[in-house]
């Protein structure tokens, strides 16, 4: 998929599924300093036993961020109109995700035609950790 | 149990900014790899300015929020919170170094499972020093009562 057939995408065609590197403690602690989310339960595992979890876990941002990777990939980012996720499992250490996207509709809405994908963000298990939808000028 | 009468809570508006190595760093951790997100010149010759923030970023910025005790006005409890959903509305791309204003308001409170589960609806108006809509932010923050 490339910016240059993007106005020919219809509904039902999917985007090439992306694979993450797998989630490591060094990027939770990078990630928390990069993107101001200090919640010591994605990088102090003291503080996410205190908080009832056996160890750290994933951002939740970290995922959708991938997803957002998976957007600008193939369109530019200043296509991008929404971008709605819902966090629907924890990621761990270990996890592998990958995003994969599906488009759901064409229309037109603010004098520009537009599309709808589906997006997903599934580990190494197939277990659905993010699902959303983003909306992009074609 | 959370404050219910917090709805319509509105919190201070607060000005932010991204810096440039703030956001090469952003990009390496994610695995963005297209130069636009880290290289100034990259950037111009795709018609940039400067660096466009990565469309997640807006909410990174959110988080600088000087004003944390409005968690404690809720009822939130900080271990017993979970990122449940985010969504945003773009109206423009932000740009590297651009005073960014972010205006909050708890737009909703509300239970499910019997109160097992609280959510906060939180929605942020983003906008430029022009006063023009950069974006619309909003987070669904679920908290854990037991």
């Amino acid at each position: 998929m490339t910016e240059s057939n993007l106005a020919n995408l219809q509904a039902g065609d999917t985007l090439t599924p992306m694979v993450c590197a797998p989630v490591t403690r060094t990027t939770l602690a990078l990630f928390a300093g990069a993107s101001n989310d200090h919640n010591p339960i994605h990088i102090d595992t003291d503080a996410a036993r205190i908080a009832g979890l056996p160890d750290v876990i994933g951002h939740g941002m970290l995922a959708m961020a991938s997803l957002a990777r998976l957007l600008t990939g193939f369109s530019d980012p200043r296509r991008l109109r929404q971008f709605n996720v819902r966090f629907a499992g924890i990621t761990r250490v270990g996890d592998q995700l990958t995003c994969t996207a599906t488009v759901t509709e064409r229309f037109i809405a603010g004098g520009e035609q537009r599309i709808r994908l589906q997006l997903q963000a599934a580990d190494q298990k197939g277990d659905m950790k993010v699902a959303g939808e983003a909306v992009l000028a074609i | 149990m959370l404050k219910r009468d917090q709805i319509g809570l509105t919190l201070p508006p607060f000005q932010a900014r991204a810096d440039a190595s703030q956001l090469r760093l952003f990009a390496k951790v994610v695995g963005e790899t297209d130069p636009i997100y880290t290289d100034e010149a990259a950037a111009r010759a795709a018609g940039y300015p400067t660096l466009p923030l990565p469309p997640t970023f807006l909410f990174s910025l959110e988080l600088l929020q000087p004003v944390t005790d409005w968690r404690e006005q809720i009822g939130l409890q900080y271990a017993r919170m979970l990122h449940g959903e985010q969504s945003f509305t773009y109206h423009r791309i932000g740009l590297a170094g651009e005073t960014l204003q972010f205006e909050t308001r708890i737009a909703d409170i509300y239970e499910k499972k019997g109160g097992a589960l609280e959510f906060v609806v939180k929605e942020t108006r983003v906008t430029d020093q022009a006063g023009e809509a950069v974006a619309d932010l909003r987070s669904v923050i679920v908290h854990r009562s037991a």
